[in-house]
């Protein structure tokens, strides 16, 4: 019975969503305010209904309801109960409800927290959100229904699969799919602005704080999954430019250009072509990313069971809201003006640069990830475009990046004095090149130019983010009031303070790790040795150790560093009960300079066992990063200027402003 | 100011559009290929040499200059093989049809599991080589099993089929596919 | 068929948990160096069953198969373009991580470069833009400017301390 009340709160949900797209968009091309005042309304509904779903689903996972196909697919009575809960997501047709589900609550945020933007434009950012709940909907209702029932129900499940049987899976697809349908609000945004055909500095206003929010989802989101990949795969990896991953980079990419892009056009009025653009491109980049993991088009450790017939439809969904975005676009935005003028030296001109950047970086991405499609489909042959291109690509562009991240904060808005700048960042550049040199001693460059590069990057953030904040400082009251200032209206000032030294600290673990790490494939006798880096791992034995709803062989090693007890690490090599299958539970000892890294292979006889060992060092500062850049983007949108009430107009709020100083001065 | 200027170059505008149709045109396309697909590269090459025990007769050796004169099927099986279980119900049929000689290649595979796969399900095999190690499978660029090889008079690889055979390939592929290669031979 | 796939996908994506018994493990070097260049050369080379994993990373039966295989090579003191050659001919050129460089696939080494090469044309014309804009429009917008700013200061007398 529940999961029919599921299935059928789908389907108002889909009425719902064709209702909030049609009839507050006519409502505000027409003038007709009740039409578009359903808008709120109908987003409400929507959220109810879609929560209805999202917990019929849930319940029938928690009580073992096998007569729902989905869940006999995805659970089995031993799996522990929170798994069960992250199992709702686990695979194709639960993750698609997640996606819905979240539109309904971005919905329903929207609706909430919208005071402050008028009516027309709400109607119009909720309708764009339900044409694309709509196709959600429609695509699971049609082809991908979680609610299915076998009519032969079976008295068991067939259990999650084991890799999915981690914190990882309960909290990387959330956060990531919180990020893609946040985008859509920007998305949204981007219509409406195409649509009414203005785009001034209250809408970039508006629509700042809701990008950023998206975007520190889909940082999260993506942080978690390479935290997730490195310990639960086996293998020692944070990122593989697998194909799955990319589709969650590139929205990434597009979304930090966006933000960036938004800044200037709240500010200084230009870059509306871009930044409308780019919100286009970066939700656009999430539905194609959608397409790309479920419809079977390119081979990735990553994607759902794949399905011509499922292609076809997200496809065509593409194809409509994709096509007609950019239609939408070729046709308004050449009536759009841009703005703004600038100098030559200039935030604005040091942010277009980054905006290019980065655009070309997500071509780049995407060129490469698409590649192997097109040859085959030309028949030019089968090729592969895998991590060694990729990787060179990333160290031809992030460079640039980098160095441009160092000027950012100092630059003032239309014209910079080249000459003041350089004086400014003296000292951080002499800093930074000391360090880059220092770091060219064999011990610490380990034969390669990138981490004296990555050395150099790292300090030149940090020190000209420093040089930064003490000029502000002095022009504010002094250094004395730093807390004050951060407390106080400079509160997106730090934010950007924090997010860039994010950028700095994954610097820092990337160019570390991957020069610095030692990896070993080995054989061990129990009692036997082996030396990592400055350490050694004593391989213990292994015996028994079972679990829930598993059996496993454990291992045991004890690693001293100088002779000196440092950790005792216990992997595990896992047997499924439900359907046999194996897994690898890597043992490691995190710490802020290293990881130690333990990962267990196969018996070979007479107690030996296979194994590779790791030593990682800074690996953490990777993830510690991403979320620095995260926090970075939080402390941004709680800036008191997001949360002023309804917007008078910027003359009125002015006139206000000096009545109130005459009254209070009279 | 801006106003004085004539509306930008609007075409400028649809490259995104464009770039996007482009690019759709090529997912289309790529819904109907298979990316894990990896077609043969040896396809009118000729076959690598071998020369492998059989399976019932471990000292008899069979080598590539044994099977020239005429156009044979190499399959490559293995006990172990669940895709290939199925197969051989059409492997039996088009022994029993007699259009082509089948020799199997029994890869990385322990002779006893083989022996008795072939006891259960019938053996459609002219001869059967042992491929233990799986050498001669990386010769012939195998990379799943089953895979079947058409081969002519010459030794020269003229056909490649990844994956298991089904009945419509009879009719459909493997006789216009023979009768093409002995045209070819006239 | 598509569970089969399915089942074979997933069995496949599964064997990637195991640490197969003939790993890296089983190999013997001459030192640490040479045994981290057999690595690097493996890790340029695909897993031509787990698709996504370099012969490196990959545990597939394959792999360890292939493993051997450029080990023996290597062994054999051939070079890397040799073993390279080996994998290639019978495999083609997907069993490469990385395209190889040959005309069809010019357009992946260069098409990087050619892209920046763009923006960086891009950027600068539309700098370029802007400023001459700047500079014909400056001293009228001056002038405006400078009348408002007169314009405000007699209308809007604000109060001193």
């Amino acid at each position: 019975m529940i999961p029919e009340i599921g299935h059928f709160a789908l389907v108002l949900a889909m009425c719902l969503a064709i209702a909030q797209a049609i009839f507050p968009l006519i409502g505000t091309l027409n003038n007709t305010p009740s039409w578009a005042g359903l808008a709120r309304p109908l987003a409400w509904g929507q959220a109810f209904f879609l929560t209805i779903a999202f917990a019929a689903l849930t319940y029938a996972f928690q009580v073992d309801d096998f007569s729902v196909r989905y869940v006999a697919s995805n659970s089995n009575t031993l799996l522990p109960n929170i798994y069960k809960i992250s199992a709702v997501w686990g695979a194709h047709e639960g993750s698609l409800l997640l996606w819905a589900f979240f539109l309904g609550i971005w919905g329903a945020a929207i609706a909430i927290l919208s005071k402050s933007l008028t009516q027309e434009v709400v109607s119009r950012v909720l309708a764009v959100m339900g044409m694309i709940n709509t196709g959600f909907l429609a695509f699971m209702l049609f082809t991908s229904n979680p609610f299915e029932r076998l009519f032969q129900i079976p008295a068991e499940g067939r259990d999650l699969n084991p890799l999915l049987q981690d914190i990882g899976l309960a909290l990387h697809p959330p956060t990531l799919y919180l990020g893609y349908v946040g985008f859509s609000v920007a998305f949204g945004f981007a219509i409406a602005a195409l649509i009414g055909g203005r785009l001034d500095a209250s809408w970039a206003r508006w629509s700042r704080p809701w990008t950023t929010a998206a975007w520190v989802w889909l940082t999260l989101g993506i942080t978690i999954g390479s935290w997730w990949a490195y310990y639960e795969l086996g293998w020692g990896g944070w990122w593989f430019w697998d194909p799955v991953e990319n589709a969650s980079f590139m929205p990434w990419i597009a979304g930090t250009a966006l933000m960036h892009s938004l800044a200037v056009t709240e500010k200084r009025g230009a870059f509306r072509s871009w930044t409308l653009m780019l919100a286009i491109l970066a939700f656009s980049l999430c539905l194609l990313g959608t397409f790309l993991v479920r419809s079977g088009v390119l081979t990735s450790v990553h994607a759902f069971a794949s399905d011509p017939a499922r292609g076809i439809f997200i496809l065509i969904f593409l194809l409509v809201v994709i096509g007609g975005s950019l239609a939408l676009y070729a046709w308004r935005a050449p009536t759009i003006f841009s703005g703004g003028r600038f100098n030559l030296v200039s935030r604005e001109s040091f942010l277009l640069g980054n905006n290019l950047l980065l655009t070309v970086f997500c071509f780049l991405v995407l060129f490469g990830t698409l590649a192997p499609l097109v040859y085959d489909a030309l028949e030019w042959g089968k090729i592969s475009v895998g991590f060694p291109w990729f990787n060179k690509m990333f160290l031809m562009v992030t460079p640039f990046l980098a160095v441009l991240i160092g000027f950012g904060p100092l630059m003032r808005w239309k014209q910079t004095d080249p000459a003041w700048l350089m004086k400014k960042l003296r000292v951080a550049m002499i800093i930074s090149v000391i360090i880059g040199l220092i770091a060219f001693i064999p011990s610490i460059s380990k034969g390669s130019l990138l981490v004296p590069l990555g050395m150099f990057l790292m300090a030149w953030i940090i020190t000209s983010h420093i040089t930064a904040i003490i000029d502000r400082l002095k022009h504010k009251q002094g250094i004395s009031h730093l807390f004050a200032d951060m407390a106080g209206k400079g509160r997106s000032y730090y934010g950007m303070m924090l997010a860039h030294m994010g950028v700095a600290m994954f610097i820092l673990g990337a160019a570390m790790v991957s020069h610095h790490g030692v990896e070993q494939d080995l054989r061990m006798s129990p009692g036997e040795s082996a030396e990592i880096g400055a350490y050694r791992f004593r391989f213990d034995g292994v015996i028994g150790a079972p679990g829930p709803n598993y059996t496993a062989n454990q291992g045991k090693f004890t690693i001293f560093l100088d002779d000196a007890q440092v950790a005792v690490l216990e992997p595990q090599k896992r047997t499924y009960l439900a359907q046999g299958r194996p897994m690898t539970e890597a043992a490691i000892d995190w710490g802020f300079t290293r990881d130690l890294y333990v990962s267990l292979g196969e018996p070979l006889g007479g107690g030996d066992w296979s194994m590779r060992l790791y030593y990682k060092p800074f690996v953490r500062w990777i993830w510690i990063g991403g979320l620095a850049m995260a926090l970075g983007g939080i402390i941004c949108i709680s800036d008191r200027r997001y949360r002023t009430k309804k917007q008078k107009s910027p003359q009125l709020a002015q006139t206000d402003a000096a009545n109130t100083l005459a009254t209070e001065n009279s | 100011m801006s106003d004085t200027k004539p509306t930008p170059n609007r075409t400028r505008y649809l490259i995104p559009l464009f770039v996007f149709l482009i690019m759709a045109g090529f997912l289309l396309k790529g819904l109907f290929m298979d990316p894990r697909h990896i077609p043969s590269v040896l396809i009118n090459k000729p076959a690598p040499e071998f020369n492998l025990p059989t399976l019932y007769n471990p000292e008899k050796l069979i080598s590539k200059a044994d099977m020239k004169g005429k156009v044979w099927m190499l399959n490559v099986w293995a006990s172990w093989c669940v895709a290939c279980r199925a197969e051989h119900q059409v492997l039996n049929t088009i022994a029993d049809m007699g259009i082509v000689d089948i020799v199997g290649l029994d890869y990385k595979d322990e002779p006893a599991d083989g022996k008795r796969w072939l006891q259960q399900l019938g053996n459609p095999y002219k001869e059967v080589l042992v491929d233990k190690s799986g050498r001669t499978g990386i010769d012939l660029g195998v990379y799943g099993v089953p895979e079947s090889f058409l081969i002519d008079g010459e030794g020269v690889i003229r056909h490649k089929f990844t994956g298991p055979l089904y009945y419509p390939d009879i009719k459909d592929v493997l006789i216009p596919k023979l009768n093409e290669i002995k045209g070819m031979a006239k | 068929m598509k569970t089969f796939k399915t089942v074979v996908f997933i069995g496949l994506f599964l064997i990637s948990g195991f640490a197969g018994a003939t790993a890296l493990s089983s190999y013997t070097f001459k030192d640490k160096a040479e045994e981290q260049e057999f690595r690097e050369l493996t890790a340029k080379i695909r897993c031509l069953v787990c698709q996504n994993q370099s012969l490196a990373d990959s545990d597939a039966e394959l792999a360890n198969d292939l493993r051997r295989e450029v080990y023996t090579l290597w062994n054999e003191q051939k070079s890397e373009d040799e073993i390279v050659d080996f994998l290639v001919s019978r495999y083609g050129d997907f069993v490469l991580y990385d395209p190889p460089f040959k005309p069809s696939t010019y357009i992946l080494w260069f098409g990087p470069f050619i892209l920046l090469v763009i923006g960086a044309y891009v950027l600068s014309r539309a700098l370029k833009t802007k400023a001459e804009d700047e500079e014909a429009e400056l001293t009228e917008e001056e002038q405006q400017r400078l009348k408002s700013l007169l314009d405000d200061n007699n209308d809007n007398q604000e109060p001193t301390r």
